[in-house]
């Protein structure tokens, strides 16, 4: 148990595989996600064939698993289609998108919800269930997920409250406004698709705002985007447009309110001498660098051991 | 081939939801078996609707559709074990309603409630209402004899807020009588909303006990499923006892009932899930061309000439709900999942000739092996009592061997 703790202390990115992979697993024995094991096998191969094929390409130090098995494991939760090769194609367009749509270092999107956007986009061949995760599994869920903040105590779990407390807001008020009984808005809240995208998705540190202020911003614009496409234009999977749509305007809450770039526990990824000085910007996980921070520096970005990614 | 339908439940309503891109045709079959003039609908609709898009159907499009998506059961022979053919045979499993029963214009208008259209269609009286207030809505359907359940006014509020307009419609006695219609034809309802949805928290009210739902959704695309309920496939595939031949119909109210409870009642059922174009067993005939149009699947004409394919997927859920379990109304989501799913149980008939040879033996062993395996999958799917089935299906202790491995090895 201990070393457990000690490996998930070390590397929180183990600890998110191990919980996502605990999800996988109970939503595909239990309650009958709409996966099959060949099709979740080619989720994960492609996007670590991707990853690989790209850090060649890109001539990046070292091939790295942890980051691509991430984002397949969260496309295996979400990501629903009939075909294999639309699968694998997304997987692909998930893991090419952190090497090719990037600002200023940082990915602009988060991985998996462009991949899954644009394969919504794209195909019409593509679904997401937000239902099929029920409310029974909801209170084991909600401790998977504050066990993450607990154990990697991540830096960037600021923008994950800024939005709950921001959706729960909306949702609450919407309710009163209409005079619905507390039931409603506390069913619509039990959601595991709502908690995973609060706890995995926006919470990733690679693509949001730098300053902490920025990433309340952040997580409030989301929140609000999401609430308007569920309620006002009644489309369904709000978050997961909102936050895609608002991707887009990072780079601006970042030129309005700067901060410190968030980066890995450097020392321990990079090789002795200066690699990275010659990577420039296509490294995906660019090293702790001092960012263009002009103002005062908001936060203190790595606290503790805050490796951390999301999605 | 034997079928469920839906006529095994009492208090059921079935409804019918044609759907593509923000085009909904909604059917609406009630089952409502007292005297004509008591008999009155309040259905929340997301727009207003002119008289064009009212409509009253043939309840026989829904029986069809009922008939062709209900759970069956499937019969199959064994071969020869000396030495393969296939029957197969059907049993079946409606939306709802509020009842209430009544009207004046000027009263309205003192109250906040706007009539913003009186159609009669067909046998019904429709009047479309919105409403500023819930209370002065429920105030004048309670002065027109609509019998509306304390409480409705605090659902009503919510709907109005949304700016839902009240479809309302109660039977007009001279034009019934002058149709000739002994029975209530379904209403249908035409609209273009993004909101697909269907409003089940009004039926809710005062409600006594769970109501049961049936929901066949047409689409183009793919199944249907609710993005904020769990939808869940209901058990299928399995061999079961002989005897359930006779008794169908009480097994298919046993299982549901028993899924529900696994599900602590929270989750809607999928029972069938299939392309339009074929089924395979089919429990009836796929519907005709005229068939799905007079449902309203409208964007048949701009397909293939007739007798081409047709491009309609059918969703059946089926969902036993209460105030307490489902606090929310329906939202459903059209996904891209064509895969075909049935809610279908299999009988399979022993060889009965002669099966003195070697195999022989080996087959009658499985067979005693193969009974008790269909005994234990229909106690759990029914939470019926192991021995009672045992005891119907003629299983005594003899029949199985329960002697230990090692009992039976130097007999």
């Amino acid at each position: 148990m201990n070393t457990l703790r000690k490996l998930f202390s070390r590397d929180p990115r183990l600890y998110q595989i191990a919980t996502l992979a605990g999800l996988l697993l109970y939503g595909m024995i239990w309650l009958g996600f709409d996966i099959t094991p060949l099709q979740a096998a080619l989720l994960i191969g492609a996007a670590l064939a991707t990853q690989f094929a790209l850090t060649r390409l890109f001539r990046l130090p070292s091939f790295d698993p942890r980051s691509p098995t991430i984002s397949a494991l969260s496309l295996c939760l979400l990501l629903r289609t009939n075909s294999h090769g639309i699968a694998a194609a997304a997987a692909f367009v998930t893991i090419a998108s952190k090497f090719l749509l990037r600002w200023n270092g940082k990915h602009l999107f988060n991985p998996t919800n462009f991949g899954i956007v644009a394969a919504m986009l794209a195909t019409g061949s593509v679904w997401v269930s937000p239902g099929q995760w029920g409310n029974a599994a909801f209170l084991a869920f909600l401790f998977a997920c504050a066990g993450g903040l607990v154990v990697h105590r991540a830096a960037r779990s600021d923008v994950t409250f800024a939005f709950l407390a921001s959706y729960l807001f909306l949702i609450f008020a919407r309710s009163m406004n209409l005079g619905e009984p507390l039931a409603i808005p506390l069913h619509r809240l039990e959601s595991g698709a709502l908690l995973l995208f609060s706890f995995f998705m926006i919470s990733d540190p690679k693509t949001t705002p730098d300053s902490r202020a920025g990433r309340i911003l952040f997580g409030a614009l989301v929140a609000t985007g999401a609430a308007f496409i569920q309620f006002r234009l009644f489309r369904t999977n709000g978050p997961i447009w909102s936050l895609a749509l608002f991707s887009l305007l990072v780079p601006v809450i970042d030129l309005a309110l700067p901060g410190r770039r968030y980066a890995w526990n450097v020392t321990r990824l990079l090789p002795k001498g200066d690699s990275h000085a010659s990577l420039g910007n296509l490294d995906p996980d660019p090293p702790l660098r001092p960012s263009r921070a002009r103002g005062p520096r908001v936060l203190r970005v790595l606290r503790g051991q805050g490796r951390y990614e999301a999605l | 081939m034997a079928k469920a339908d839906t006529k095994l439940y009492n208090r059921a309503s079935q409804v019918a939801l044609v759907r593509d891109a923000d085009r909904t045709v909604l059917t609406m079959a009630n089952d409502f078996q007292g005297d004509p003039k008591e008999f009155a609908v309040v259905v929340p609709v997301p727009t207003f609707l002119t008289k064009e898009q009212i409509h009253v159907g043939d309840k026989s499009r829904i029986d069809h559709l009922d008939a062709y998506s209900s759970p069956r059961l499937v019969e199959y022979f064994d071969p020869d074990p000396c030495q393969a053919m296939r029957q197969s045979l059907m049993v079946r499993g409606e939306a709802p309603v509020l009842k209430m029963s009544g009207d004046s214009a000027n009263r309205a208008k003192s109250l906040g409630v706007t009539i913003e259209a009186r159609y009669t269609v067909g046998e019904y009286d429709i009047l479309i209402l919105s409403a500023k207030e819930s209370s002065a809505l429920e105030t004048w359907l309670k002065e027109n004899g609509y019998r509306i359940p304390a409480g409705a006014s605090a659902v009503l509020a919510g709907y109005i807020k949304t700016g839902m307009r009240f479809f309302v419609a109660k039977v007009d006695l001279k034009e019934q009588a002058r149709l000739g219609f002994s029975y209530l034809r379904p209403i249908q309802v035409a609209y273009e909303s993004p909101k697909f949805m269907l409003p089940i928290r009004l039926g809710m009210v005062n409600a006594n006990g769970p109501q049961e739902l049936f929901v066949y959704a047409l689409t183009r695309k793919g199944r249907v499923e609710t993005t904020n309920y769990r939808t869940v496939k209901l058990p299928s595939n399995m061999d079961v006892p002989l005897y359930l031949r006779e008794e169908f119909a009480g097994f298919y109210r046993a299982m549901f009932s028993q899924q529900v409870r696994q599900e602590r009642m929270q989750a809607v059922f999928l029972e069938y899930a299939w392309d339009m174009n074929w089924c395979d067993p089919c429990a009836a005939a796929p519907l005709s061309r005229e068939e799905l149009r007079d449902l309203g699947v409208f964007w048949l004409e701009e397909g293939a000439s007739a007798g081409g394919a047709s491009p309609v997927f059918l969703t059946r859920l089926h969902l036993r709900y209460d105030n307490a379990h489902f606090p929310e109304d329906l939202v459903f989501q059209e996904t891209a999942d064509r895969t075909n799913f049935q809610a279908r149980y299999v009988l399979r008939h022993a060889f009965d000739g002669d099966t003195s040879c070697g195999a022989g033996a080996e087959y009658r062993r499985t067979l005693a092996e193969r009974r008790e395996q269909e005994a234990t999958t229909l106690a759990r799917l029914t939470g019926w009592r192991a021995s009672e089935v045992r005891r119907k299906m003629g299983l005594t202790n003899a029949s199985i061997d329960e002697r230990k491995w090692y009992e039976r090895i130097w007999k």
